[in-house]
């Protein structure tokens, strides 16, 4: 009879975990109208970079109004978001609204402030990022359209996360309507995690992984490249048609030669092609606060042989994000595990207490240290002798992979520019994901140049 | 200053809760009556005091004069309810009298918060309630063939089921009861008496296969009605509460485990039959993705208890108007939204403790037909605090079905009063026996040694069946 006492002690204690542990995320949901309420209380609080630089703060006037100002303006506007009174909230200003709304200051402090009837000051948000090296990804990209995103690979730490074309959130109430309707640029959207894009010659990372899991002799793989591939109908060529010559694996990625991992992609197992790519967290959901968009890879079973060639090369109907493709090259240059990213170091009151602080966590093994090393060493095959070896005599060494997504538009043939890599490679730094937005024609590789740029005022700021 | 007055109460009504509660359970330590005793009259002080303090927030928050006359009125009101009892019935468990007052006095502070008005008629339908609750124990104690009534409950019970079924209309997506002068009548409420007396009164008859089979038939013929009028929370109360009283009238373990497994395999079917049940399995699973196809309710009500956390918002400081039908089904995420989750544990751990209490005076029994009544009336009680608070918090899929005493309701405050008015008279029927059992050995110990066997036989008797009971 006492089966309900015991009924009871589990509710309670769902009770108890459900108030430590998920509270607060559910607390944070867009459809919780209570946050606003919080803000006749609270002045709402601060978020910094993670070296103490203002990204966003509240000033009040004299006569007690408010004011959300972005000293940087439009170059954290994805990430940090805004806080506008008729159009809600985005990005960090959305995903930490609790804790900017709550306030730890000292409580006599605010014995004293319910005395003059003064509102609180609200908690600080510290985040991962790095405003120098934000700006430096902001004026690399320039009038490009496009997304950088930096992360520690063994932390997780998101250090830049930017996407142009942008917007002043300072401006917001004004120019909505603008930017809402401005379908050519779509400024308000966050291109480093939602946009879907093809993933183009980065997605051969993918396709050797997956072929050094089919074949155990994988480094005996040769292929004689002529330019070209034929097979049945399809035709795919290497890039302006180059004939790279007899090719093994490593080759094949350093010169990302098309035709050989076109004829890679007819060798293997479709379903098992399939679960690698999930493995690698396609179709999943990803680790991440923000909007974002599923990336997608519809190979399976019933899926032609002309698909499987231009899947298995970067084409086809492969569709991910910036975001994603920094998770994946991470998870290589950390030995094969995953770090959760995250975008908050701490929380602290407004006189800098700190309340919580967040911690690297591991998020999942996405392939093991073994297959991360051989794909790592692959990688810097890549810049010694490949594509991208703009990057040598950089002073740091990097290991990558570049791509170019080609896709039709009304105004004819465009392409997009990938670069993913990490630096110092034996004990790796950051991991960037470029990529550059449509232009015309054959154009080379210009995500390369511009992650340089990045890289490089990271090392000088060291 | 107002706003530290209000801040602080908040601290207040948190500590008083929490040794109310506390004095909830050292209780059963208690060896003396004189200790038992003021524990009793400590238990009033914190009542009063934690409605005082609500009060004086609310009246400060809002400014309006008849909060305070309300007040009043309802000081006097629990006051007569808890006098009456004493005075009428010396004998009556005054723990459960205490915790029926509080309760009620946690529903009314919440109620007065959301809806003055709902308040006010909630206010009348527990001065009803008390009427019947006073009465019902008079009844129980005269009227001694309860028992062979079986037929009437069964019949009575099902026949008025059948009639919501087919002429009620259907609100909340359940067709629960009627609308009679501005007040909504919810025959299921009460006909879990009757199902629980008849369940008492058939198995009380006969344990035999025969008999339990008759009596499982017209059981699942109460549950399949209410499934059909979607009134899924009554339909689950009334299955579980047969099973314990099956189990416990039979001692089979086998017919608890055979239960089960039809409970089981009926579950499945009918979550595959009816569209109703799985929204609410869809809505339990992820009420945020389901946010605009009835996630909103659950939605809404995770939002107030996490944003309550600890100690809560504090009294007309939260949102609680934001949780659908908060006064009634959901009032105890208001609850926990404005006086804060360990305020709602404590809430949870007085109606654990009322469960125990009824459980002791049901173990105390020697009638095994009272016996039984009480043990299901406990069950019944105990299973709907679990359903209607694992539902607004998401432990289990939401049912829709009251917080007994604390919800807006009066078919639902009226039945849990006659409820507790049953048990208490059961309580009564024992001290009296009690009562009879010491003059009769007085009697024998005047006439001498003759019935000394006697004597030593009801002795130890009495006090295997009457344990200082104890919270395991």
């Amino acid at each position: 009879m006492y089966f309900f006492v015991i009924l009871f002690l589990a509710l309670m204690a769902y009770l108890v975990y459900f108030n430590v542990v998920r509270a607060k995320t559910i607390v944070n949901s867009p459809y919780n109208e209570r946050q606003n309420n919080f803000a006749e209380q609270v002045v709402r609080g601060s978020i910094t970079d993670k070296n103490g630089v203002v990204l966003a703060e509240t000033q009040v006037a004299e006569d007690g109004t408010e004011m959300r100002v972005y000293p940087f303006g439009s170059v954290f506007a994805h990430v940090i978001g805004y806080s506008s009174q008729s159009y809600g909230k985005s990005g960090l200003e959305a995903s930490e609204n609790f804790d900017l709304l709550t306030s730890n200051a000292f409580f006599i402090e605010k014995i004293r402030n319910e005395f003059q009837d003064k509102k609180h000051m609200g908690d600080t948000v510290v985040t991962t990022l790095d405003a120098s090296l934000q700006q430096a990804a902001s004026q690399a990209m320039g009038q490009n359209k496009g997304a950088v995103v930096v992360m520690e690979a063994s932390t997780g730490k998101i250090l830049t996360m930017l996407s142009s074309p942008s917007f002043d959130p300072n401006q917001i109430e004004y120019e909505w309507d603008y930017l809402n309707t401005d379908e050519d640029n779509s400024p308000l959207l966050n291109r480093a995690t939602q946009g879907a894009y093809a993933p183009g010659s980065t997605f051969k990372i993918v396709t050797a992984l997956e072929f050094m899991r089919e074949y155990d002799n994988y480094e005996d793989y040769r292929y004689d490249c002529y330019g070209s591939i034929n097979y049945g109908e399809t035709t795919i060529n290497c890039f302006n048609s180059t004939a790279h010559g007899t090719q093994d694996l490593r080759s094949s990625l350093a010169n990302s030669c098309n035709s050989s991992f076109a004829n890679i992609g007819l060798t293997l197992d479709k379903t098992s092609f399939r679960k690698t790519a999930e493995d690698l967290l396609f179709n999943k959901k990803l680790p991440c606060t923000m909007d974002y968009t599923k990336s997608s890879f519809t190979v399976d079973k019933n899926t032609d042989a002309s698909e499987i060639m231009m899947t298995a090369m970067g084409q086809g109907n492969t569709l991910v994000s910036p975001y994603h493709m920094a998770l994946i090259t991470a998870a290589v240059a950390n030995g094969g595990k995953l770090m959760e990213p995250y975008l908050v170091e701490k929380v602290t009151n407004y006189t800098g207490t700190e309340i919580t602080k967040n911690m690297p966590k591991n998020y999942k093994n996405l392939m093991t240290a073994e297959e991360a090393f051989q794909l790592k060493e692959y990688m810097s095959a890549v810049v010694t002798e490949g594509t991208a070896s703009l990057f040598n005599g950089a002073g740091y060494t990097v290991a990558g992979k570049t791509g170019t997504a080609e896709y039709s538009m009304s105004d004819g043939e465009k392409t997009h520019s990938w670069f993913v890599g990490f630096t110092n490679v034996d004990n790796p730094d950051i991991v960037i994901s470029v990529i550059i937005e449509g232009y015309d024609g054959n154009d080379g590789a210009r995500a390369v140049p511009i992650a340089k740029q990045v890289l490089d005022a990271y090392y000088q700021n060291q | 200053m107002a706003n530290i007055i209000i801040e602080l109460s908040k601290y207040i009504i948190i500590i008083l809760i929490a040794v109310y509660t506390f004095s909830c359970f050292s209780v059963f330590l208690k060896e003396s009556e004189e200790e038992e005793k003021s524990v009793i009259f400590r238990q009033k002080v914190l009542l009063f005091a934690i409605q005082f303090t609500a009060y004086l927030v609310m009246f400060l928050k809002t400014g309006e004069g008849k909060l305070l006359l309300f007040y009043l009125a309802q000081v006097i009101m629990l006051f007569a309810l808890m006098t009456l009892y004493t005075l009428i019935y010396p004998t009556v468990s005054r723990l459960i009298v205490n915790n029926m007052c509080m309760l009620i006095c946690i529903g009314w502070i919440m109620i007065t918060r959301l809806s003055y008005t709902s308040a006010v008629k909630q206010f009348i339908f527990v001065i009803l309630g008390s009427v019947f609750s006073l009465i019902v124990p008079v009844i129980i104690r005269k009227v001694k063939s309860l028992k062979q009534w079986k037929w009437i409950y069964g019949g009575a019970g099902f026949a008025a089921l059948l009639f919501v079924a087919v002429f009620a209309v259907t609100s909340g997506g359940a067709k629960l009861g009627f609308t009679i002068a501005g007040f909504g009548i919810q025959p299921s409420e009460f006909v879990k008496i009757l199902f629980v007396f008849y369940v008492a009164a058939s198995l009380n008859e006969s344990v035999s296969f025969k008999n339990i089979v008759i009596t499982t038939a017209v059981a699942a013929a109460h549950v399949l009605i209410l499934v059909l009028s979607t009134d899924l929370g009554a339909a689950l109360i009334f299955f579980v509460v047969y099973l314990v009283m099956l189990y416990v009238a039979t001692r089979q373990p086998l017919y608890a485990v055979a239960g089960l497994g039809c409970g089981g395999a009926a579950a499945v079917l009918a979550y595959n039959l009816f569209s109703h049940i799985k929204v609410r399995v869809a809505v339990w699973k992820d009420p945020f993705a389901s946010y605009s196809e009835g996630g909103y309710q659950v939605a809404q009500s995770l939002f107030a208890i996490g944003t309550g956390s600890w100690f809560g918002m504090g009294l007309c400081q939260g949102s609680p108007e934001l949780i659908p039908v908060a006064e009634s089904d959901f009032i105890f995420s208001a609850i926990a939204e404005e006086l804060g989750l360990i305020f709602a544990l404590c809430l949870i751990l007085i109606c654990v403790s009322c469960y125990v209490m009824f459980l002791n005076i049901a173990m105390e029994l020697r009638n095994s037909f009272y016996k039984l009544v009480a043990l299901g009336l406990g069950t019944c009680y105990i299973f709907q605090v679990f359903l209607t608070i694992g539902g607004v918090t998401k432990f289990i899929p939401s049912t829709g079905v009251t917080l007994p005493l604390v919800s807006y309701g009066g078919s639902s405050i009226l039945s849990t009063m006659i409820m507790i008015g049953i048990i208490q008279g059961f309580y009564i029927v024992r001290e009296d026996e009690e009562e009879m059992i010491e003059k009769k050995r007085e009697t024998a110990e005047k006439n001498g040694q003759k019935t000394k066997t006697k004597k030593k036989r009801k002795k130890p008797g009495a006090f295997e069946e009457v344990p200082k009971q104890r919270v395991r």
